[in-house]
């Protein structure tokens, strides 16, 4: 009986997920016997062609990690979308955008000048990339670069989401099996544990129960106790609204949790309630006092929706949509956020 | 799956929401400004509605009935009225839903009256947002869940605050109807402002004879548990099961032993008064240990600290404890506590009348001869600092006496109401100083009113004594003469508006009547029974009109002035009135429980603790072992504040769901 | 440039959250004191203020609305003790991150109204109308739905500049 044809690909993405894959360690034998891995362009030689060659719904599964920023990666994936059975977002930056999506904070002319003219280690004047160059030989192409970053399933249709930032070996492997065994829950579901970090967080005995924090840190501010819950020492821990699965990795190492699992099924925008929760338990009445506590999160979007900015409610900054409306103009920073490149 | 778009739902299968919206036109209070045809048309056309119908007065009988009918004959299983406020008519129409066998949480209204006809100039723009209101309504109430009334048991005791003419009725009655009442009054006597007057307008009762029965009746009614110099320092629970914690103050003498046969008084170290008796609103001297009038309810000495030389200096024979047959001294007493728990509580906290040094133009506390209304009762009250005798500082009568009314009332500088009592009360002082003392009284006015049973009449009476009565508002009290006539007399300038000239009229005596205000505290109080004060700081009724002895907390009801200026009648009306609405919800014995409390999912909590500490009722419990939080849904008010901070969404709050509001916000954007 | 007719004139869409106890009685009562004002906000009842999730404030505006307005009691005076205090406090985190993804601070306001202020009602409402639209309409741009319809199509692609070797 011939094995399930799996493809794993990437798109705008950093490799973490490969890698992911990689740090199954021996278990990554075991899914290697298991399954046809079909294509899988970071570590075997198979072609595009040879995908379009399969049969619609032939691949048993595609793993897409990475969001979506250009013609090509759209392309990519409505192609696996037709060879496959299963999709499964992959990821962080597949399934909310991840911190690529933080691109959405700039227009897209904003984010090419920048590369191409404005930042400190460009070479040249300023030539941009044609989409399209014929030269004697023939003409070549290059994928247009999307107006913004979209998530997976803005572009196609997802069957399930694999969350982390990359997910954990654990969470891999096990959807790997489920999908074999045929045991993957309903169509829509996200494959890790619908509870949010404190669950599994070690530290969650050191939290309080009427919480007040009276003054935010960033990491590099204080020297985090190691046993005490970090939201409790004014660090902004994103735990409280970020899913369990991960085994709370970055908290054991002293670091607080930045989202990277995505939000619990009930939540419709992580950023937002993340920011809700965390505001809610600053420690002032007086109006001033909670302005400048509140102030004390430096970049709250970048915090907040550090993996989520493409999923989210607004998806994007106002005005970088590239159609000129909105007051908002490319050439201005975000108030807060460090302008591409430049001093952070 | 990030659900962020709620697609439109299909039409339902049997089973599903069918939805029934229901227009009313409100006579012509919205379909003079609404095209109510258009409305009907436009939710007919709207996701799961199965009928859409428009009526006169939806709230009427028949309207109420063509809800019930279409939930009988299936046609329809959730219901959307478009009228009024909700605040005005939601129980009527869930019981309406009730009544035609569905949940009555399978309701929504939406406002087209107050918040749209009433408020919006024209038509096709108010006919735009009441479509809007309508299709919010409608996607909204398509995701209601099915909840169940609750009830809860209602503590069987009372308790009334305040020990005045309102609280002593009201207390009383609701003792005869057997039901045990705590009175708590702060000061060391019941009978409030009442105690103070000698006569009552407008049948001139000496206030004392009316008054000091009740007070006795309150001492000795087996139901009711009398806490004088006691005052309330925390309320917790909710309706029907409230906890108040009450603090007695130390009067250093047993209450149970003390016969108030005054001995200790008379025989203090003090040969004299020396201190400043409140009672007597400043007008005499009183002894460290005091009673503060002969009938005082409980007759029980108070002895004042800061007065009191054994507590000053720990030096005095204490000649009181030797006078005392029964023993009853006790100068270790310190502050004891009571916490009782009760289901209904009587706020009847009173008045303080307006402070009348505020107005310097009257000369009060600049002339000697410048009095308060109160004072002068205070003189007249045989009782009181001169035996009832009328007279000046020096002791000598006055010969013309100028009456000021509206001292602190209707004024843009001070306080803008009528007090409502001022110009019958003055009018009465009018007579009593008249008789006293034979002299001449002018009375100073704006507007006289006499609007109650027999108060006409007594204006007519006293003017037909000869009282000169001066139409305008004073702007002064001098003891500047301008001519040999008014050489050693106040004199009051006021433009008399009848004759239209201005007026010197030289006086004696000058009587401010002080209007009245809430009590200093009342913004203390009220924070402590979780009610509201308006904008002018008396307690505020849940409807001026339909609901003037209850508030918007269930179970906290208001008798007397503390709810807003009023005389005796109205003062004893409205105790009986709370009393009564106190009696029907503690006989009934249950009280309908908030439908929307909050729940919290229990797979879904990460025991995160976010919430715990948010409740300001502590409703919210986390379980140490299996590290997640749940709520008391008895406890819970249904604020929704642990809803919205509970960064998974494991808590939600009934009848206000994240899902229901979402469907809320798309359906009042979508359409219009 | 001619006045611009009735259909083409923007109007605002505002969502207003108001509190049961202060805000929503205070727009009743300026009903019943037939106060006029600008029809652009529609009310959501909440029973509080601190029921406000920021999700609610995003979600309106990405489903059309040009402002959001929430409305509770006077700090101190909320019928649930604290539930304004956390309405602030989620209210000024929410303020920054707005401002941060370009959206004015006009266009989501924090207003303490209590149930005798209906008159406040009134001024608040033509207010934030007039001032949003001066603004004009909250320009979003097609935010992408979930089930994978494209978002936009992208515009012509700048053929800038020229091949070095």
């Amino acid at each position: 009986m011939s094995k399930p044809k799996v493809a794993f690909y990437w798109c705008a993405s950093c490799g973490g997920c490969e890698e992911a894959v990689v740090d199954l360690n021996e278990v990554v034998l075991d899914v290697v016997e298991a399954v046809d891995i079909v294509f899988w362009p970071v570590a075997m030689d198979f072609k595009v062609s040879d995908v379009a060659a399969l049969a619609d719904g032939e691949l048993a599964a595609a793993f897409i990690n990475g969001a979506i920023r250009t013609s090509e990666q759209a392309e990519m994936a409505e192609l696996l979308r037709r060879k496959a059975g299963a999709v499964v977002a992959f990821g962080a930056c597949a399934w909310l955008g991840g911190i690529p999506g933080l691109a959405n904070l700039y227009s897209r002319e904003s984010l090419l000048e920048f590369v191409y003219r404005e930042s400190p280690s460009t070479v040249g004047d300023g030539v941009r990339p044609l989409e399209e160059f014929t030269a004697p030989e023939g003409t070549v192409r290059l994928p247009h670069f999307d107006e913004d970053v979209r998530t997976l399933d803005q572009v196609i249709d997802v069957d399930y989401y694999l969350p982390g930032c990359p997910p954990p070996p654990g969470l891999i492997a096990g959807a790997v099996m489920a999908l074999l065994e045929g045991r993957l829950p309903e169509k829509g579901s996200v494959l890790a544990p619908d509870v949010a970090l404190c669950s599994e967080c070690p530290r969650a005995d050191s939290k309080p129960e009427d919480l007040k924090i009276e003054r935010f840190y960033r990491p590099y501010e204080i020297v985090a106790d190691q046993e005490t819950c970090l939201l409790a020492q004014g660090l902004v821990c994103l735990g409280p609204a970020t899913r369990a699965g991960c085994g709370a990795v970055c908290v054991n190492a002293n670091m607080p949790c930045t989202g990277c699992m995505g939000p619990t099924g009930r939540v419709v925008d992580q950023g937002a309630k993340a920011a809700s929760a965390i505001a809610s338990l600053i420690a002032s009445h007086d109006e001033d006092e909670i302005a400048t506590l509140a102030a004390q999160i430096v970049d709250p979007v970048g915090t907040f929706y550090r993996y989520s900015l493409p999923a989210s409610l607004l998806h994007r900054r106002v005005g970088t949509d590239g159609s000129g409306n909105g007051k908002s103009t490319d050439a201005t920073a975000p108030a807060g956020a460090s302008t591409p490149g430049g001093a952070s | 799956m990030l659900e962020h778009e709620l697609t439109p739902r299909p039409p339902a299968p049997n089973g599903g929401p069918r939805i029934g919206v229901y227009v009313c036109h409100c006579g012509l209070n919205i379909a003079g400004k609404v095209d109510i045809e258009q409305v009907v048309t436009f939710a007919s056309t709207l996701p799961d509605v199965a009928v859409a119908r428009d009526y006169k007065f939806m709230c009427s009988d028949p309207g109420q009935e063509l809800i019930e009918q279409d939930l009988r004959d299936g046609l329809v299983n959730r219901v959307v009225v478009a009228s009024c406020s909700p605040l005005m008519h939601e129980a009527t129409f869930r019981r309406a839903t009730q009544e035609g066998g569905q949940s009555p949480f399978y309701f929504q209204m939406a406002s087209i009256r107050e918040h749209v006809s009433w408020v919006t100039a024209d038509g096709e723009d108010a006919t735009g947002k009441a479509k809007a209101l309508v299709a919010a309504a409608v996607r909204r109430v398509a995701l209601h869940e099915y909840l169940e009334p609750r009830k809860a048991e209602v503590q069987p005791d009372i308790m009334v605050v305040g020990g005045g003419i309102a609280g002593i009725h009201a207390a009383l009655v609701m003792a005869d109807a057997g039901k045990h009442v705590y009175l708590v009054e702060r000061e060391s006597t019941i009978g409030g402002h009442m105690a103070k007057f000698d006569k009552t307008f407008p049948t001139l009762d000496c206030a004392a004879c009316i008054l000091t029965p009740k007070m006795s009746q309150v001492r000795s009614h087996p139901n009711i548990t009398l806490w004088t110099y006691s005052d309330v320092v925390g309320v917790e629970g909710f309706t029907g099961d409230f906890t108040v914690r009450v603090r007695h103050r130390p009067r250093y003498v047993k209450e149970e032993l003390c016969t108030g046969c005054l001995e200790c008084i008379e025989k203090c170290i003090h040969k004299q008064g020396k201190f400043e008796d409140e009672w007597n609103e400043g007008l005499s001297k009183r002894k460290p240990i005091y009673i503060p009038f002969p009938q005082a309810t409980p007759p029980v000495v108070v002895v004042d600290p800061e007065a009191c030389i054994w507590f000053k200096t720990g030096k005095c024979p204490q000649t009181c404890i030797d006078a005392c047959e029964r023993d009853a001294f006790d100068f270790e007493q310190t502050e004891t506590f009571d916490e009782v728990k009760v289901g209904a509580i009587v706020l009847a906290t009173g008045f303080k009348t307006f402070q009348a040094e505020r107005m310097p133009e009257y000369g009060y506390g600049l002339y000697p001869n410048v009095y308060t209304s109160l004072e002068v009762e205070r003189l007249l009250n045989a009782a009181g600092p001169t035996g009832g005798e009328v007279v000046l500082r020096d002791g000598s009568e006055p010969k013309v006496v100028g009456i000021i009314h509206c001292v602190g009332s209707r004024d843009a500088k001070h306080n803008l109401w009528c007090s409502k009592v001022c110009c019958m009360y003055s009018l009465k002082l009018a007579h009593m100083v008249k008789e006293r003392t034979g002299a001449e009284v002018y009375n100073f006015y704006i507007d006289m009113r006499t609007p109650g049973k027999g108060y006409e009449e007594f204006y007519d009476k006293i003017l037909r004594e000869g009282v000169h009565m001066v139409r305008g508002r004073v702007a002064g009290v001098t003891d500047e003469a301008a001519s040999p006539e008014e050489e050693g007399h106040l004199v009051i300038r006021a433009e008399d508006t009848l004759i239209g000239s201005v007026r010197r009229i030289p006086v004696d005596m000058v009587i401010l009547a002080v209007g009245i205000t809430p009590q200093p505290d009342a913004q203390d109080v009220r924070r402590m029974f979780n009610i509201s004060c308006g904008g002018e700081g008396f307690f505020t009724e849940r409807h001026p009109k339909l609901a003037p002895v209850s508030t918007f907390t269930d179970g906290v009801f208001l008798a007397g002035a503390c709810q807003g200026p009023k005389d005796i009648p109205d003062t004893v009306a409205q105790a009986g009135a709370a009393a009564a609405e106190v009696l029907a919800m503690v006989d009934r014995g249950f009280v309908m429980l908030e439908a929307n409390t909050a729940h919290i999912e229990d797979e879904l909590c990460s025991g995160c603790k976010t919430c715990v500490g948010l409740c300001p009722f502590s409703a919210i419990a986390f379980d140490e072992e299996r590290k997640r939080a749940s709520v008391n849904e008895v406890v819970c008010k249904g604020c929704g504040v642990c809803v919205a901070a509970c960064p998974s969404g494991a808590a939600q709050q009934h009848l206000f769901t994240d899902e229901e509001i979402f469907a809320e916000i798309e359906g009042v954007l979508a359409y219009v | 440039m001619s006045e611009p007719t009735r259909e083409d004139a923007f109007e605002p869409k505002i969502v207003a959250f108001f509190c049961n106890w202060c805000t929503y009685t205070a727009a009743d009562l300026a009903g019943i004191s037939r106060m006029q004002y600008a029809p652009n906000v529609r009310a959501i009842r909440l029973m509080c203020s601190g029921r406000v999730d920021p999700q609610f404030v995003l979600s309106a505006l990405r489903e059309g609305a040009d402002g959001v307005l929430i409305g509770g009691c006077h700090p101190g005076d909320c019928h649930y003790q604290e539930g304004n205090y956390n309405a602030r406090r989620r209210f000024e985190l929410l303020r920054l991150m707005l401002r941060d993804l370009g959206i004015e601070d006009e266009r989501v306001r924090l207003e303490w109204i209590s149930a005798s202020e209906g008159d406040r009602v009134q001024k608040v409402c033509n207010e934030m109308t007039e001032q949003i639209r001066a603004l004009g309409p909250l320009r979003l741009g097609t935010v992408p739905k979930v089930d994978g319809e494209r978002a936009s199509p992208a515009p012509a692609t700048e053929l800038v500049g020229q091949v070095t070797s």
